[in-house]
């Protein structure tokens, strides 16, 4: 029994690390006031080059920085669009979804099926790391300047600006962080928790992330059991597959976020979005 | 009003159409142009590979036709979602409403033994059904708890794909299917007739035409559509004119997901005469509908000439697979550059550019 609930408890940490580090990458870049809908595209392009590095280099360490930079690099595509071209940014961020989706299912041929030998654990530092990260992304965030500066930014950017914050570079900043977190995200999948590429293999983590982000009331700290439980959820689905078809189990993860979503709707009253969340901003307009 | 050389560009409230059309146009060749960088990468000239694309695409008298078959789905899903974007609901969720639809219609051609025509009439129906069934759960979790709608109508999409992947491998898995994941083949009355030679199932391109018509009265001309525009728009309005957000929203999602619904019914009736697995039933023309819907820029009439361009670029998608020897995924490239471009363009719709050349005068208000 003891066994059985660690093995739980071991399952949920490895299912839910990149759930988490992907959570704390949007709930910054939504704390700025962007919303970022191409998480999934930003982790499976991160999937891909730490895959893809880690078999060339021979290093999986070398992956994941690789998929921090291009999952960055990916955000960095959507800050400009969202923050400089003001332009819709749920619509941006499903165009960067698509365009990781496709990217990586053109650059991925030939690379299905292809052994991984540098990989890392499938817990190793990483997923205590993100706990830590979780609760020093909290602490920045309500106790110190710069936490007060990001959320200024996405609660009340024209009072943020008059107060000499640069809202943009803010914005820019927090969103291409998200960006960096997921793109790890995406990596920890192909070189730790999954040593393998295959099209498509992040299969809605990134959706799952961002729903984590808003049932977290965009706090980092309630993230990371927000993100162990859907880990822990999703191990369960798998020890009832002696009875339940495994089709309608991967359905779970997916039918929970729209059950927790909506059982958590009431709760997260006082602490809901923050007030600019999605709308563009404009230096010296109301 | 700035100068840049000799034009003269100032800021605008509304838009030409013509400029808007430039605007767009310049956009998808700019993507275009992005897109060839994959080209590029893969050593394959992007002159040459467009060269090839469309002139496969537009000349070969198989391909052409695909355009049109390509473009049913896409015209169904895209016109829901002008409706429901209208009203500032963000359904991302065509792809699981048509799959709904599939399933519904799947349901009544292999257990509803009905006489002629009536079998294909009810299949509609019923698909049309289930696909708002599928839409109207997210709908109403917005509009009572306020639960955020691209999420739930995402979620939506995993749960009916893995809806679909269950029904064929297990309770519906044919007799005659052995080792692959589809049920038996419909009955000839559940069959859409095509236009010979090709995998045109006109009844449903048929539909979407009139639905576009249908579409374009219903929101420029009733008192419903009216409200729908109204509360998409400006919402604190709505409220002032005791326009009911629950029942708008609602009649929006209907229209929507009711879209989708059909064209799932189409894909399985007229191509497949089965139900099978996800990825075959649909390419992903839930989420290509959102860039025919957003390129038509609201308009039902206007998505139809935007569905087949998406079309195009899906059926283009087969010509590179087998001429370029490119991935299928590269239209996924393709459709999420488009987007990008286009929404990154859309700041450029609210100046004029006029050509005044060596009318420098100097601006008064300095």
């Amino acid at each position: 029994m003891i066994e059985y609930l660690l093995d739980t408890v071991v399952r949920a940490i490895a299912v839910g690390t990149p759930l988490l580090w992907a959570g704390l990458g949007e709930i910054y870049a939504e704390r700025a006031g962007v919303v970022n809908l191409g998480v999934e595209g930003m982790m499976i392009l991160g999937a891909f080059f730490a895959f893809a590095v880690a078999h060339t280099t021979g290093n999986p360490v070398v992956g994941l920085v690789v998929a921090g930079g291009v999952g960055g690099i990916a955000a960095l595509l959507h800050a400009f669009v969202a923050v400089t071209l003001r332009a819709n940014q749920y619509v941006s961020g499903l165009a960067l979804a698509m365009f990781g989706i496709g990217l990586t299912g053109v650059l991925g041929r030939g690379w299905e099926g292809v052994p991984l030998l540098a990989t890392l654990p499938e817990i190793s530092a990483l997923n205590y790391l993100s706990v830590v990260a979780a609760a020093g992304l909290w602490f920045v965030l309500y106790h110190t300047r710069a936490g007060i500066v990001v959320r200024s930014a996405g609660e009340s950017p024209a009072a943020a600006d008059a107060l000499g914050v640069n809202v943009y570079v803010v914005r820019y900043l927090c969103v291409i962080f998200g960006g960096v977190l997921a793109g790890v995200a995406g990596g920890f999948l192909s070189v730790a928790y999954r040593p393998s590429w295959t099209e498509g293999m992040t299969g809605g983590a990134g959706w799952i992330a961002i729903a984590i982000a808003i049932f977290a009331g965009w706090n980092p700290l309630k993230a990371i059991w927000g993100a162990f439980l859907f880990g822990a959820l999703y191990y369960l689905s798998f020890r009832l597959q002696t009875w339940i078809p495994p089709e309608l189990l991967r359905m779970m993860p997916f039918a929970f976020t729209i059950l927790v979503l909506a059982a958590t709707a009431g709760s997260r009253r006082g602490e809901g979005a923050p007030e600019a969340l999605g709308l563009p901003y404009v230096s010296g307009q109301r | 009003m700035k100068r840049f050389g000799p034009f003269h560009i100032e800021p605008v409230q509304a838009p030409a159409n013509s400029w808007v059309l430039t605007v767009s146009v310049a956009a998808v060749i700019a993507a275009f142009v992005a897109a060839g960088a994959i080209f590029w990468a893969f050593g394959i000239n992007p002159l040459n590979a467009y060269a090839v694309i469309f002139v496969g695409t537009l000349t070969d008298r198989r391909a052409t036709p695909e355009i049109l078959r390509q473009t049913i789905p896409l015209l169904l899903c895209g016109l829901g979602l002008v409706v429901a974007f209208r009203a500032q609901f963000w359904n991302i969720g065509a792809e699981g409403q048509l799959l709904a639809g599939a399933v519904g219609g799947t349901a009544v051609a292999l257990f509803l033994p009905l006489p002629g025509p009536w079998h294909l009439a009810a299949m509609f129906v019923v698909g049309c059904a289930a696909g708002v069934l599928w839409g109207l759960l997210p709908a109403l979790l917005r509009i009572k708890l306020d639960v955020n709608d691209v999420i739930t109508t995402l979620m939506m999409n995993y749960i009916a794909l893995f809806f679909v992947e269950w029904l064929v491998h297990g309770p519906w898995k044919g007799q005659t299917a052995r080792g692959f994941a589809y049920t038996d083949t419909f009955p000839a009355t559940a069959w859409l007739a095509l236009i010979p030679g090709t995998r045109v199932h006109w009844a449903t391109l048929a539909l979407g035409l009139t639905l576009a018509g249908l579409l374009a009265f219903f929101l420029a001309r009733t008192r419903l559509g009216f409200e729908i525009r109204v509360l998409g728009e400006n919402p604190l309005a709505a409220r002032y004119a005791g326009i009911n957000p629950l029942k708008t929203i609602v009649v929006a999602m209907i229209v929507s997901a009711g879209a989708a619904g059909l064209a799932g019914v189409g894909e399985v009736a007229g191509i497949h005469h089965k139900l099978l697995a996800p990825d075959q039933i649909s390419l992903g023309y839930g989420y290509a509908a959102i860039i025919v819907a957003w390129l038509a820029r609201g308009s039902p009439l206007a998505a139809v000439l935007t569905a087949l361009f998406l079309g195009l670029i899906f059926s283009s998608g087969d010509v590179m697979k087998v001429a370029l020897q490119m991935p299928f995924r590269i239209t996924d490239v393709f459709n999420g550059l488009i987007l990008f471009f286009l929404i990154g363009s859309e700041r450029l719709l609210y100046y004029r550019v006029r050509w005044a050349p060596g009318q420098a005068v100097p601006d008064p208000s300095r």
